[in-house]
């Protein structure tokens, strides 16, 4: 046995399946408008939103141990400078909800010096603070409807595309491009040596500060990507809900009480924990929702038993179980298909 | 013969999948002042924290007066009527030496050991009484950890290296006094990594090495030889 | 004059805001934990006392004697049954089990008292009122700052002076070896919860005779009380109240210029503090 006998490589039988897979789908996904029916393509964009929502959270908590509860702030952002951009600024929508990932950046590095001096818990807190801020500082500004929000005005939807039917093609594909996108960036940074360094400070703090690696730039490098993606989705939603208010836009349950769960549920700190997570929760809704509180009570009692039982999730039960990891990030060691080395 | 007051049958221990200790047999006579040497690492350490209720062990594999106390807590054992000068002197920061000093009373048990009792066997900490715990020398901060264990009146004191980091005068000083400490019938086990000290005042030595027992016998009869050959792992 | 008054008000306010933080700065101090249920335990406190007052027809000041011991018993309930479990070097299993228990508790409140705003009945005196010189002061935000000085007094003395404080130190400063010295820190913790929950009962009581509240409320009143934790400084009780009482006079004085800007001018103060005062203003090395 000699060192030529065996490679080292990143992928796997499961992850090149998976990938296949994961095209493929991808496809009848694009192609959804001419198979699927309109509410169904109204719930995969939701879910498509909820999922890019997911997935950004994760980056922040899962790997640069940065629990946010105050992501809704940068949703509900997004969400009035869409409005902003192209009710005053006449710009085209899909222009603007570029400009708010932009703007949703350049917000960000503020309020992150401010707030990454609280630690830990505290930190947490400290996004909500920040959130109220937001949504507070926006009800004051009456142009934008004040405590009562406004509405996309009907020109601004039309210039989106012609026809209603087409509007709604348009949104299923920002939504699932937005989704990919995100999924991609955050799938490619994980294998950067940014994203090594990441998963170095997640796993010991202590001992990735020792190695030199920047921990205050690194993580906040990923606090203001997260953070300008997160404006992006969110002007993404309020495209799509026509109607913004302060309450709606900068919602604790709606933007981070069901991320958070999600990402609980699917497995924190995996790239494939959000997308089960969203499955899960979106099939739990469709079945439970009519229950109203009830339903938000058994999503509270599954998020602490998840987290008590089970704190990698689903996809953490799974991948301890069979050794499977879909979105390759890890090298591992293999025998070379070649014995002979050459 | 009288039953040991502490009888150690097979322990194993284990950190995840790194095994410290490999069926330790060991036992302590009552009354007597027993010393454990060997090199870092021998797992002197581990053994005291299995035997204090720090660590967790299997059933079956500790028995302290005549009872099973492997599964306990470190509080249940403590209760019992076992004490531990625990190794680096862990005082407690947020309470001062007198305060530091009562917590070791919390326990309850009677016995010849008070806080005026303590104040005579070491003045200078009644001289402190009232300054933070950790402002103290090393050596006075050895002396508060010892009077800390001593309050709780127990029947076997476990002392964990307690001359690591002290200048060898003050070392001196402790040691003169450890007669006193252990005169009135309490049992105790010494862990040392200073061999001669520990020989000193004990009446038998087991020496470890990597999780076993590589020596035992009566202090005063071992060989420096054979001391170093166990210590070291020569065969 | 209507500024000075201002000013009165928020400092008094501020003793309501320092009874919210005292039993989150407690929590923390001894277990490293933030519990995001906080404020809605305030609020919970304020519908036992509700309940309380509906159904034994006594004052809710009175109704304290229930409520208090009851939210203890809570406290420790929840803190063995399922809080001791998260506690550990990893961050993330407290802030997401409580953020878990912080929806549970909201729409159970929800699910049995509904949404309607309820208030807590203090009679006459929530109108009384004291002359102090040119200005009057209400007789319950008197009775509610006077409350969180014994309150915080009391807190500082079980902490330094009584056995159950020093088992509170030490277990805070070394779990193991304060195992050593007899002390089952599951107890304990369950214990320290207990205090902070009968304290919170407190805040939840005063805060319901003196406001409105629903069960969506909590968040907000968890703000608060970290607002005024962090402005005062960690691991001080007594700066705790400051932080308070500047958290409260920020509010009022924003209030004065724009009713609107009551909640706002609260959250920027705040934020500047933590701009030019990142460890508060009368931290405590911890």
């Amino acid at each position: 046995m000699n060192a030529q006998d065996f490679t080292v490589t990143r992928s796997s039988y499961a992850a090149r399946m998976a990938a296949i897979i994961g095209c493929v789908a991808v496809i009848i996904l694009i192609a959804a408008p001419w198979w699927a029916a309109r509410a169904d393509m109204r719930l995969m964009g939701e879910m498509f939103l909820y999922l890019a929502l997911a997935s950004l959270w994760n980056l922040m908590a899962g790997y640069a141990g940065l629990v946010s509860v105050g992501q809704q702030a940068f949703v509900g952002f997004g969400g009035y400078m869409l409005f902003a951009l192209t009710i005053f600024g006449g710009l085209h929508p899909i222009f603007a909800i570029g400009l708010a990932a932009v703007f949703g950046a350049i917000v960000s590095i503020p309020v992150g010096a401010l707030i990454f001096r609280l630690r830990g818990a505290y930190f947490a807190i400290g996004t909500w603070v920040v959130a109220e801020v937001f949504r507070l500082g926006f009800a004051q500004i009456p142009a934008l409807g004040g405590g009562s929000g406004s509405s996309l005005p009907v020109g601004i939807v039309k210039s989106l595309a012609g026809s209603r039917q087409s509007r709604e093609w348009l949104s299923y594909w920002l939504a699932l491009g937005a989704a990919l996108v995100v999924v991609a960036i955050v799938y490619i940074f994980l294998r950067s040596r940014q994203g090594l360094a990441l998963t170095a400070i997640r796993d010991n703090e202590l001992a990735a500060g020792s190695l030199g690696i920047e921990i205050w730039r690194t993580k906040f490098v990923v606090y203001v990507v997260t953070s300008a993606m997160t404006a992006m989705i969110g002007a993404l939603i309020f495209l799509q809900k026509l109607r913004i208010s302060p309450d709606a836009a900068f919602s604790v349950n709606d933007w981070t009480a069901f991320v958070i769960f999600i990402v609980v549920i699917g497995g924190i700190g995996t790239i494939e924990g959000p997308i089960i997570g969203t499955l899960v929760f979106f099939a739990l809704r469709e079945t439970l929702a009519d229950l109203g509180t009830i339903y938000l009570l058994v999503l509270g009692v599954v998020a602490i038993v998840v987290m008590l039982k089970a704190p990698k999730g689903v996809w953490g039960l799974i991948r301890t179980r069979f050794d499977l990891q879909l979105f390759p990030l890890g090298h591992r060691v293999v025998r070379s298909a070649n014995q002979n080395g050459g | 013969m009288p039953e040991p007051i502490l009888n150690i049958a097979g322990l194993d221990a284990h950190y995840g999948d790194f095994q410290a200790l490999y069926g330790l047999d060991m036992t302590v006579n009552d009354g007597e002042v027993l010393a454990i040497i060997g090199a870092n690492g021998a797992g002197k350490s581990t053994l005291m924290r299995s035997i204090s209720g720090l660590m967790y062990n299997d059933p079956g594999q500790i028995s302290f007066n005549g009872q099973d106390i492997s599964g306990l807590r470190a509080d249940q054992v403590a209760a019992m009527g076992l004490a531990l000068v625990p190794e680096g002197r862990q005082l407690f920061p947020s309470l001062s030496v007198e305060e530091n000093l009562i917590i070791g009373a919390r326990v309850g048990r009677k016995g010849p050991w008070s806080l005026s009792e303590v104040y005579k066997l070491f003045p200078i900490l009644k001289e402190r009484r009232n300054q933070q715990s950790t402002s103290l020398s090393g050596g006075q901060q050895q002396m508060v950890a010892i009077g800390r264990a001593l309050m709780a009146n127990p029947d076997l004191i476990l002392f964990d290296e307690i001359s690591l980091g002290l200048a060898p005068i003050i070392i001196k000083d402790i040691y003169e006094a450890l007669p006193g400490i252990v005169g009135g019938g309490m049992s105790a086990v010494i862990v040392e990594q200073d061999i001669t000290k520990a020989l000193s005042v004990s009446s038998r030595v087991y020496c470890l090495q990597e999780g076993r027992v590589s020596l035992e016998g009566a202090s005063n009869a071992v060989s420096r030889e054979d001391i170093s050959r166990a210590y070291f792992g020569i065969k | 004059m209507e500024w000075l008054n201002a000013l009165l008000q928020g400092a008094l306010l501020g003793g309501l805001y320092a009874l919210f933080a005292a039993g989150l700065s407690l929590i923390f101090g001894i277990m490293r934990l933030v519990n995001i249920a906080h404020g809605d335990l305030i609020v919970l406190a304020a519908y036992l006392g509700l309940t309380a007052t509906v159904a034994t027809g006594v004052h809710p000041l009175i109704a304290l004697v229930l409520v208090a011991p009851l939210m203890a018993g809570i406290g420790y309930a929840l803190q063995r049954g399922i809080l001791n479990q998260t506690l550990g070097d990893d961050l993330l299993p407290p802030l997401l089990v409580t953020f878990g228990l912080s929806v549970i508790i909201q729409n159970s409140l929800l699910e049995v008292y509904s949404a309607d705003p309820q208030k807590l009945d203090a009679g006459v005196l929530e109108t009384a009122s004291i002359p102090l010189g040119p200005l009057s002061v209400g007789v319950l935000p008197l009775l509610t700052f006077v409350v969180a000085v014994a309150v915080i007094a009391g807190l500082q003395w079980t902490f330094y002076r009584t056995s159950l404080g020093r088992a509170f130190r030490a277990v805070s400063d070394n779990q193991d070896i304060a195992q050593l010295m007899g002390l089952n820190r599951r107890h304990v913790f369950g214990l320290a919860m207990a205090l902070a929950l009968a304290v919170t009962a407190v805040a939840g009581i005063l805060l319901g005779v003196r406001t409105s509240f629903d069960p969506s409320i909590g968040g907000g009143r968890l703000i608060f009380g970290f607002e005024a934790v962090i402005i005062g400084g960690l691991g001080n009780l007594w700066g705790t109240l400051a932080g308070g009482v500047i958290l409260g006079v920020a509010q009022t004085v924003g209030a004065k210029i724009d009713p609107g800007w009551q909640l706002l001018s609260g959250h920027l103060a705040f934020l500047l503090i933590l701009a030019i005062r990142p460890n508060g203003l009368f931290p405590r090395v911890s």
